[in-house]
């Protein structure tokens, strides 16, 4: 049901048309987890616009960047996407690294890779148990953050935060693991096939999950690329497009992980890029585990970090998608200019053309797959 | 005793009083227990600080909701408005006056008992409607017409499967329906496969029409949390709410109750044994099968999400429909084919 | 015999509500796992972050802090105020006053390791709570520590002003503990 090219527009005066009326999802609205704002024109339950209205919760990351130095920028990163902390602040320790020639020694790195991925299934835990939440299955969510809570834990312990970690420093760690929090990854390693298991029978295999997810939201490929659309999103449009492989970063190039990926394009093909990612999560954990050196976990910085003039970009694979620093240095101790391209922001812009003509629990279903987070979308 | 009762105005009073308290009590304690029961399905305890083991929360929650202001939002239909709570509440304490939870421990026993029921039970269907559109919300007025077309598809499937019943029972008296299923669980309805094949599968679709009757997920449409905010009792806060609230719990024991009496054989015992069965073991046996079927209900509301209202729509029309009607059909053939292999040898 | 598609997609349907059901069922029998968080607390692990504090150095009875200020120029979210003084014949100054405002405080970190005499670490305290801001935005540091020694002075008297005097008592007065 596509409506008219007519009807879609707004009447004068940005009223609603005739026999259609508006109806704000949010800015509080227990769907848009947060204070993402969707105005949407209806007709019945017929969406005929949705417009997402951003901005609520903006915060100047960027401005914050270039007005401190870089060290003191260190904690905002983990800010921009609470649930993905550790790839932020990798994205944005990596720019400085790059820009300043500051040699990571690989013993870090490795501890990067691990912590990172523990972080990519926390956050895709939270993801599934809130698109669950969403589709009104509430006990999926609790059974996510049962098993998120040893991820949690085993961050705490390794670096004493929870949530927004602030773990990595310019050229390594702030500090080294302990064997607890290597023995406590393997046998999270070992604890989580069953429970990905579990969840497949309770959710994925579920009839009334995939008739709501089947077939609902298709985001065609090309859209993804016109909108910038990147993560779970384009591979679930059948693009394979991960930054870990696009443009390696750290050590992935020397792990063996696949890119999993399904040319559905529907909520359910983002679910299962969702799922299916945990799983590759845990094989490249577990890689990392077994190729771990021995040796320092801090690299040679120096005292003053300076930025040479230039301009870096250093891209990361976020939970949500592609997650890029570009710094500009003018040989001060600050940023000329700090750049934070969000994956947030561009997988929620296509919302509005590829939410027309839905059906309203269509849409929110779609709305969750997306996986926002929306500080990162206002950033 | 039994004298006393049979006094008729002792005993309209003793029996509205007593179905007044089960309604009541039930609908306060079922909210504790499903909030107990999620707990446990979710890992946790559930409300266990009101009292030993919770067993207060229900005045708890009361309390908190007659301390609260009751809300008429400006522009609403004050008459309608105020009525829908009122009206919500009616089918359960209607249809529980012809309910038999023992041999003789029933309020009325209507020889139309059954379709007594059925004409009573949809008002809750226009209840929500009615306080759907009369508080003037977007969210309330998309959730009331989702509950208008959600009862009508899941009432005729309902319908049809009782018909089933009624063409096998050959009576529409409860107490009557419940006799016929004597001498052990195989006698239930629900295991007579001798009468109808598709017995099981037509208990099954009664159950599904009876959540999607009562609006529990995952036919929550009426509700749907996460899309509508609360629906229908968006803008009821206080008693308002907690009425609607206590209704739905009120409409799960109604339904339960005719799940029992129609499929579970009622006061019946599961095993024909003398010591097993008897005046006071009857509501016993009652109680407990219905109890199960509550459990049922609420462990469905804690493992599935919601369903798409279209294919809610689908599931009805296209499957329990053609599904309930063959049913129907079968039940038809396979009682009249003794007759005619009697007339053809 | 294969059964046309809708009636397979009905039948594999409900198989998969049935396992739903048993799984949540399942969990339904098991223990809770809850922490009941105000009767059972977790134990904070070795690294947690807390706010920060003075560490008290039970060798002098002092702080090691000589109010350098790099915590302070460290710190992402300006909450740490520092002053100090210098004592005739020490070699570094002493810190007379440190004021943290956490309710501006990230937890980061950063202060902790510009700190080059290790003279601050997180403490375990995860309910800082407190009835009006004034109780969480002004925290005195130094108090903390004056109150360590003041516990610390029982059992590790002053050393005896000279000869001359009376045996130390042992219960020093609270003026003369003060740095």
């Amino acid at each position: 049901m596509i409506a008219s090219k007519e009807s879609l527009a707004d009447g004068p005066d940005g009223q609603a048309p005739q026999e259609t009326f508006i109806l704000n999802l949010g800015p509080q609205h227990p769907a848009t987890h947060g204070v993402l704002r969707v105005r949407t024109t209806m007709d019945g339950e017929w969406i005929k616009r949705a417009e997402p209205v951003i901005g609520y919760i903006h915060r100047m990351h960027e401005k914050m960047g270039e007005n401190r130095t870089l060290a003191k920028f260190l904690p905002n990163p983990s800010r921009i996407d609470y649930l993905s902390a550790m790839h932020y602040t990798h994205a944005f320790v990596g720019a400085v690294e790059r820009a300043a020639g500051i040699e990571v020694p690989p013993r870090a790195e490795y501890i990067r890779v691990i912590t990172s991925e523990l972080n990519r299934i926390a956050s895709h835990m939270v993801w599934w148990g809130a698109l669950l939440s969403d589709l009104g299955g509430l006990t999926p969510f609790l059974y996510a953050f049962d098993d998120r809570e040893l991820i949690l834990d085993l961050l705490e312990g390794l670096c004493g935060a929870r949530l927004t970690y602030c773990y990595y420093r310019f050229g390594g760690l702030c500090n080294d693991v302990d064997d607890e929090f290597l023995q406590g990854t393997r046998a999270f390693v070992k604890h989580m096939p069953p429970r990905l298991k579990m969840y497949r029978d309770l959710v994925t295999d579920n009839i009334i999950l995939r008739k709501r997810l089947e077939g609902i939201g298709p985001i065609s490929a090309e859209m993804c690329r016109k909108y910038g659309a990147t993560g779970p999103v384009i591979r679930g449009s059948g693009i394979a497009y991960d930054v870990r492989r696009a443009e390696p970063y750290s050590v992935y190039p020397r792990l063996d992980f696949q890119i999993p990926v399904y040319p559905e394009c529907d909520s359910m093909a983002r679910y299962l890029v969702h799922m299916a990612e945990m799983e590759q999560s845990l094989r490249i954990i577990e890689q990392a585990l077994d190729q771990l050196p021995a040796g320092p976990v801090m690299g040679k910085v120096p005292r003053v970090l300076k930025l040479p003039p230039g301009d870096t970009c250093y891209a990361v694979e976020a939970a949500r998608g592609r997650f890029m620093v570009r710094i500009v240095g003018d040989g001060k101790d600050t940023p000329y200019r700090v750049k934070l391209r969000t994956p947030c922001f561009s997988n929620l812009s296509l919302f509005e053309e590829a939410s027309r003509g839905m059906i309203l629990p269509d849409a929110l279903a779609m709305l969750g797959s997306l996986d926002l987070v929306i500080p990162d979308i206002d950033r | 005793m039994s004298n006393l009762l049979s006094i008729e105005p002792v005993r309209i009073l003793t029996y509205l009083v007593g179905i007044c308290a089960f309604v009541g009590a039930n609908a306060a304690y079922l909210v504790l227990a499903e909030r107990k029961i999620a707990g446990r399905i979710q890992r946790r305890p559930g409300p266990n600080e009101a009292g030993y083991g919770g067993w207060m929360q229900p005045f708890a929650d009361v309390l908190k909701l007659f301390a609260k202001q009751v809300m008429i939002p400006p522009g609403t239909d004050i008459l309608l408005y105020c009525a829908a709570p009122l009206m919500v509440m009616a089918p359960p304490l209607m249809c529980l006056a012809v309910v038999p939870f023992g041999e003789s421990l029933v309020a009325r026993n209507l020889d139309i008992g059954l379709l007594f029921v059925f004409a009573f039970g949809s008002i809750n269907v226009m209840a929500l409607m009615l306080g759907g559109w009369a508080s003037r919300n977007k969210y309330s007025i998309i959730s009331a017409a989702r509950v208008v077309s959600q009862n009508v598809a899941y009432e005729i499937p309902m319908l049809l499967v009782v018909i089933t019943l009624l063409m096998v029972a050959g009576t529409l008296d409860l107490n009557e329906l419940i006799r016929q299923q004597a001498g052990g669980f195989w006698n239930w309805n629900l295991l007579r496969v001798w009468v109808n094949p598709l017995m099981p599968v037509t208990f099954i679709i009664f159950f599904i029409c009876m959540l999607a009757e009562t609006n529990r997920a995952p036919f929550d449409m009426a509700e749907s949390e996460s899309e509508l905010v609360a629906g229908a009792f968006t803008e009821y806060g206080g008693m308002g709410f907690g009425v609607f609230f206590m209704a739905e719990y009120s409409n799960i024991v109604l339904g339960c109750c005719l799940g029992t009496v129609l499929f579970l054989g009622g006061w019946q015992s599961p095993l024909p044994l003398a010591a097993l069965s008897g005046p006071l073991w009857g509501p016993v046996w009652f109680l407990l099968k219905m109890y199960a079927l509550i459990f049922t209900v609420m462990l469905v509301r804690w493992t599935f999400p919601r369903t798409q209202f279209y294919g809610l729509l689908n599931l009805s029309w296209k499957i329990l429909i053609p599904l309930s009607l063959f049913s129907l059909l079968l039940t038809g053939a396979m009682m009249k084919l003794p007759l005619v292999l009697q007339r053809l040898f | 015999m294969r059964l046309p598609i809708p009636f397979r997609e009905t039948l594999s349907g409900f198989k998969s509500l049935l396992i739903g059901m048993r799984i949540t069922l399942g969990q339904f029998f098991k223990p809770s796992i809850t922490v009941q968080y105000p009767r059972q607390t977790l134990k904070m692990p070795a690294r947690f972050r807390g706010r920060i504090e003075l560490i008290f150095d039970q060798a002098t009875g002092k702080s090691r802090c000589t109010a350098c200020l790099l915590c302070q120029r460290a710190c992402p979210s300006n909450c740490i105020a520092v002053e100090g003084a210098r004592t005739e014949g020490e070699k570094h100054k002493h810190v007379t006053d440190y004021k943290l405002d956490f309710t501006m405080c990230s937890l980061c970190g950063l202060c902790i390791e510009a700190c080059p005499f290790d003279a601050i670490q997180f403490t375990k305290v995860y309910n800082a709570v407190s009835f009006s801001r004034d109780g969480l935005n002004n925290l005195d540091l130094v108090r903390e520590i004056e109150t360590k020694r003041k516990a610390w002075l029982q059992t590790h008297p002053p050393p005896a002003p000279g000869p001359a005097a009376s045996p130390a008592p042992r219960q020093p007065q609270p003026e003369a503990s003060s740095p």
